[in-house]
């Protein structure tokens, strides 16, 4: 079954007509040629996928195109102003958090929704303190908030110290 | 709204159906988005307890001050299970009700009871590790896999569900079967019954809560074994506490019997272990599980002395 909806993605309003069964990933990467998201697992296991949908950060591989009419999608390829980097983009290339760069642009959509929660007082598995009014994001909290992101090429070691560099420590 | 769609379902954030379907496991031909139908928001009851829309998502439910202030086992529960994208997309309605990761479940290729009735359990002599000691029949070991689920059973939150024979009120206690000789019924819910809310009843001690969670990897993995606790303790006395086990069982698994041991006791690692231990002596472990006996009894006591040494 085709329905017609609009999503804005990366600034531009996109009307396109799905199969019910269409995720958000493949409307992005298959019909709009927005191929910034990346399909790693297909199963919401890998984070590769990550985007912000209406500000939050998702798996976009489970979700159902059909159930967003109307969302603000923003991916990896709309985090730039022109050509100036986003301050995440631009802290993973100083600190060299990548190597083949797939699992890149979910771990930045990722990144950048995670600041924000962490922004907006939201605690992890690993605060030590559950009540407190502002998150201190030490390598631990990073890495926990940041656990459903995968690299294959374990570039890890440079990916937790260029969000830690953005989160200003 | 599912009456005339009997193989339909509800869609809430989709984290677990839109997998099966995926998969193949699950092959409704009319999804109906639930998300606005119900309550997204946390509210506070008369007398203290708090009600969640079951449109509220993890993340939403996990960050709200009055769950984390009056609650922490079921904040930290949750905070425990998926990643925060998943925890952004997935709603507490289908979070009771996701299904289970049992390996054989998820593959069309493997016999498996709950998907096709009668077609066997591949887990019983297969790869059994993550699965059941409690409450297992010969036609399914399976174990249910959320960790909020597992915090609510301990908090005896009560779940309200609208359905086509009207409304109803389960304890969470009450809305999970076990396997027996209908493993492919995971819930009580009729079909079109839909969970609007979750209550949590005010408890006096659910400040003093706790939950644990024991697996492989430091996160992003499901339970082996986890614990969900509350304990008052005055005077050196447990005056009460609610204790719930997850990963071991078709559902969360409600201590009572180590809850009636514990009630009124010294609240000692001794008398701990020794209620933790009676909780368990009905364990059957499968063939690549008998770790998780002594494991839940060692997670009981480490997570009652915990809370314990909190109090005076």
């Amino acid at each position: 079954m085709d329905v017609e909806i609009t999503v804005r993605v990366d600034g531009r309003d996109c009307r396109l007509t799905v199969d019910t069964r269409t995720t958000l990933l493949d409307a992005l990467r298959e019909r709009l040629g927005v191929t910034s998201p990346k399909k790693g697992c297909d199963h919401g296991q890998c984070g590769a996928c990550t985007v912000l949908l209406d500000g939050r950060r998702v798996n976009s591989c489970l979700a159902l195109a059909v159930a967003h009419q109307g969302a603000e999608v923003v991916t990896a390829a709309g985090l730039a102003d022109g050509d100036g980097l986003h301050p995440l983009q631009q802290a993973f290339i100083t600190n060299d958090a990548f190597q083949c760069g797939y699992c890149t642009p979910g771990q930045i959509c990722s990144a950048v929704g995670m600041l924000a929660e962490a922004e907006a007082g939201w605690p992890s598995a690993v605060s030590g303190d559950f009540d407190a009014q502002k998150v201190v994001l030490d390598d631990g909290e990073i890495a926990e908030r940041m656990s459903g992101n995968l690299c294959r090429c374990a570039a890890y070691a440079n990916i937790v110290p260029a969000i830690a560099q953005v989160a200003g420590r | 709204m599912l009456a005339g769609a009997p193989d339909g379902t509800f869609l809430g954030g989709g984290t677990n159906l839109v997998d099966l379907m995926r998969l193949g496991v699950t092959t409704p031909d009319v999804l109906v988005d639930v998300r606005r139908l119900t309550s997204d928001r946390i509210e506070e009851l008369p007398g203290g307890a708090l009600r969640i829309g079951a449109a509220v998502t993890n993340s939403e439910l996990a960050a709200d001050r009055s769950v984390r202030r009056r609650y922490p086992a079921l904040a930290q529960a949750v905070l425990s299970g998926a990643s925060g994208q998943l925890r952004n997309m997935a709603t507490t309605g289908g979070n009771l009700l996701q299904r289970t990761r049992c390996a054989y479940f998820q593959d069309l290729t493997t016999p498996c009871n709950k998907r096709q009735p009668g077609s066997g359990c591949s887990a019983l002599h297969g790869h059994n590790r993550d699965l059941a000691i409690l409450g297992w029949s010969p036609e399914c070991c399976a174990t249910h896999p959320s960790d909020m689920a597992v915090a609510m059973t301990a908090l005896g939150a009560v779940v309200h569900a609208q359905g086509p024979d009207g409304q109803r009120q389960i304890p969470v206690t009450e809305l999970y079967r076990l396997p027996g000789d209908a493993p492919d019924r995971d819930t009580v819910l009729g079909h079109g019954e839909l969970i609007t809310s979750v209550d949590l009843p005010a408890l006096s001690f659910g400040a003093s809560s706790r939950y644990r969670k024991v697996r492989d990897r430091a996160s992003y993995a499901f339970a082996l074994v986890s614990v969900a606790a509350a304990l008052d303790v005055t005077d050196g006395l447990v005056r009460d506490v609610r204790l719930a086990l997850g990963g071991v069982a078709h559902r969360p698994w409600r201590a009572t019997r180590a809850e009636e041991a514990l009630r009124g006791e010294p609240a000692t690692a001794e008398r701990f272990r020794s209620a933790a231990v009676a909780e368990l002596v009905d364990a059957r472990p499968l063939s690549g599980n008998a770790f998780k006996v002594p494991l839940a009894v060692n997670l009981i006591v480490s997570t009652l002395l915990e809370l314990a040494g909190g109090q005076p």
